[in-house]
């Protein structure tokens, strides 16, 4: 792999230990997937940002980066809670303020504590092409397939290392070659409500590559599809003819032919007692925020059945009026945490969502291991609905 | 033995095999206060696998294995990762991968330099 004079000056640490440490990730990673160098990025997306998550080792390794600044617009991941409701999410004086420490050795390091997991709505807008280094598997899908900027699936330690050094090894995603389709996929159906979700949940277990696929839909249908094929699976993008930017070159002569019946979805429980309705995994648009008022304007919720949407504080901020409307039915907006990240699946056991990511992890032990069922957004919505 | 493979994090090491046969989820197989994985203590070990799997986030748990002071001594891999890598450097682990791992068994004697490893006494087949 080369190194440029400046590259090899910080890995000999002649920027200090810390840069020479961060060096040393992104060289051993480039070399691993044999990156011919390193590439400037524009920007950063960094996840590791829960306590629930990182825990002591994690806030001390971030205490032992003092000192040092990112080099690129960085963004940051939802964290354990809203401050706003740390009773509703089981949050003690302890976690409080370990989360607190973290997120001030992140703003310390000149990171934007956005904490959320769509920062391509308003905090942090790749263009198209652009190399960038995003943790956050749904931000990653959805950066790659329908932006078309260029990031591999990084994890918390490389997204950092990048954002600290400015780059990031070129290879994988980063290459016009590898964005191509590997598998073309062919249904019997065009998905509707909910089934982008579970499609998206399917497609991550059978695929092993950059899925190509001939449907219909919309941007929030496709983020629920992305989400949970990346939750399910390693999927970083995929191609939609007719929709995303890279689709007319994506198809060529050795793509593997997969077909999916409508019957292999699975989803067979009933959401009529579920006791928490979640929907935000990733955090919600503000066309669904506006979907989601609007249906609830006038409105009353039912007793017994909570009803918790979850948004991007920069989106929060822009549609007060929007918020109202949802807070005054009942329903509560959280913003800088999210269902998986926050205690929320420790503390309902039947959760109803329309995300098959949140549905993917809510299930496991290790976050509760609620009973949940999957549902479009307005089946949902009338289910809180007097 | 001698056996050669590439150098993930260089470093001398010596000790103990404890292996897993399969592909190790770093963030859930992995106890890092008490320094086991798959169920077997680790600490002070060369600890042997063919991959790390799972949520990126596994980086930070092998962190946590020197922070609470139950880091192996040197890892030796069939394939190293993401995962693995970011987690072995900011742990400054001797870790090498690119290894034919099924001519290590758990409780051989094994000394590791930089990409060599030299297995020194040899468990015999039970």
């Amino acid at each position: 792999m080369y190194l440029t004079r400046e590259e090899e000056r910080i890995l000999e640490g002649e920027e200090g230990e810390i840069l020479a440490k961060m060096m040393e990730i992104l060289v051993k990673v480039g070399e691993i997937y044999h990156a011919d160098r390193l590439i400037p990025i524009t920007s950063a997306q960094i996840s590791g940002v829960s306590y629930n998550t990182i825990g002591d080792s994690g806030l001390h390794f971030l205490n032992s980066l003092k000192g040092a600044r990112v080099r690129v617009l960085t963004t940051l991941n939802p964290l354990a809670f809203d401050e706003r409701y740390l009773h509703q999410l089981g949050v003690d004086e302890k976690i409080y303020n370990k989360q607190m420490e973290i997120i001030k050795a992140y703003v310390d390091m000149g990171v934007k504590t956005t904490a959320t997991c769509t920062p391509y709505y308003f905090d942090n807008i790749p263009k198209f092409g652009e190399h960038i280094a995003w943790a956050e598997s749904s931000a990653v899908i959805y950066a790659n397939s329908i932006i078309g900027a260029r990031t591999n699936r990084e994890g918390a330690i490389t997204a950092l290392a990048s954002a600290l050094i400015g780059k990031t090894p070129n290879y994988g995603l980063h290459l016009e070659e590898k964005r191509k389709a590997t598998h073309l996929v062919e249904l019997d159906f065009q998905p509707e409500g909910e089934e982008y979700s579970l499609l998206g949940l399917l497609l991550g277990e059978r695929v092993k590559g950059i899925p190509y696929l001939r449907i219909s839909g919309n941007y929030d249908d496709f983020k629920l599809m992305g989400a949970a094929m990346a939750a399910s699976g390693s999927v970083a993008m995929y191609h939609v003819e007719n929709f995303t930017p890279e689709y007319r070159k994506a198809l060529h002569d050795d793509v593997e032919r997969i077909f999916i019946e409508r019957k292999e979805l699975e989803n067979n429980a009933s959401c009529e007692d579920v006791e928490l309705v979640a929907i935000g995994c990733p955090h919600v648009s503000p066309s669904e925020l506006r979907r989601i008022a609007n249906y609830l304007k006038g409105k009353k919720k039912r007793e017994y059945v909570e009803l918790w949407i979850f948004v991007a504080r920069s989106v929060k901020e822009r549609y007060p009026e929007l918020i109202r409307i949802i807070e005054n039915f009942g329903g509560k907006v959280m913003m800088d945490t999210c269902v998986v990240v926050s205690n929320a699946g420790k503390i309902y056991h039947t959760i109803g969502t329309n995300s098959g990511k949140a549905a993917f992890y809510l299930a496991k032990k290790k976050f509760g291991g609620a009973k949940v069922v999957v549902r479009d957004l307005y089946t949902l919505l009338r289910s809180v609905v007097q | 033995m001698i056996l050669r493979g590439r150098v993930i994090v260089k470093g001398k090491a010596e000790g103990y095999v404890v292996k897993c046969d399969k592909p190790v989820v770093i963030l859930g197989d992995i106890n890092e206060r008490e320094g086991t994985a798959c169920g077997k203590s680790i600490v002070n070990k060369i600890f042997v696998f063919p991959y790390g799997a799972g949520s990126t986030v596994g980086s930070y748990t092998i962190y946590g294995l020197r922070y609470y002071g139950n880091a192996p001594v040197g890892m030796i891999l069939q394939e190293a990762e993401t995962i693995v890598t970011a987690g072995a450097i900011i742990a400054e682990i001797p870790t090498v991968d690119k290894i034919d791992i099924s001519k290590i068994k758990e409780g051989d004697y094994v000394r590791m330099k930089d990409g060599v490893v030299e297995i020194i006494s040899s468990r015999p087949h039970s």
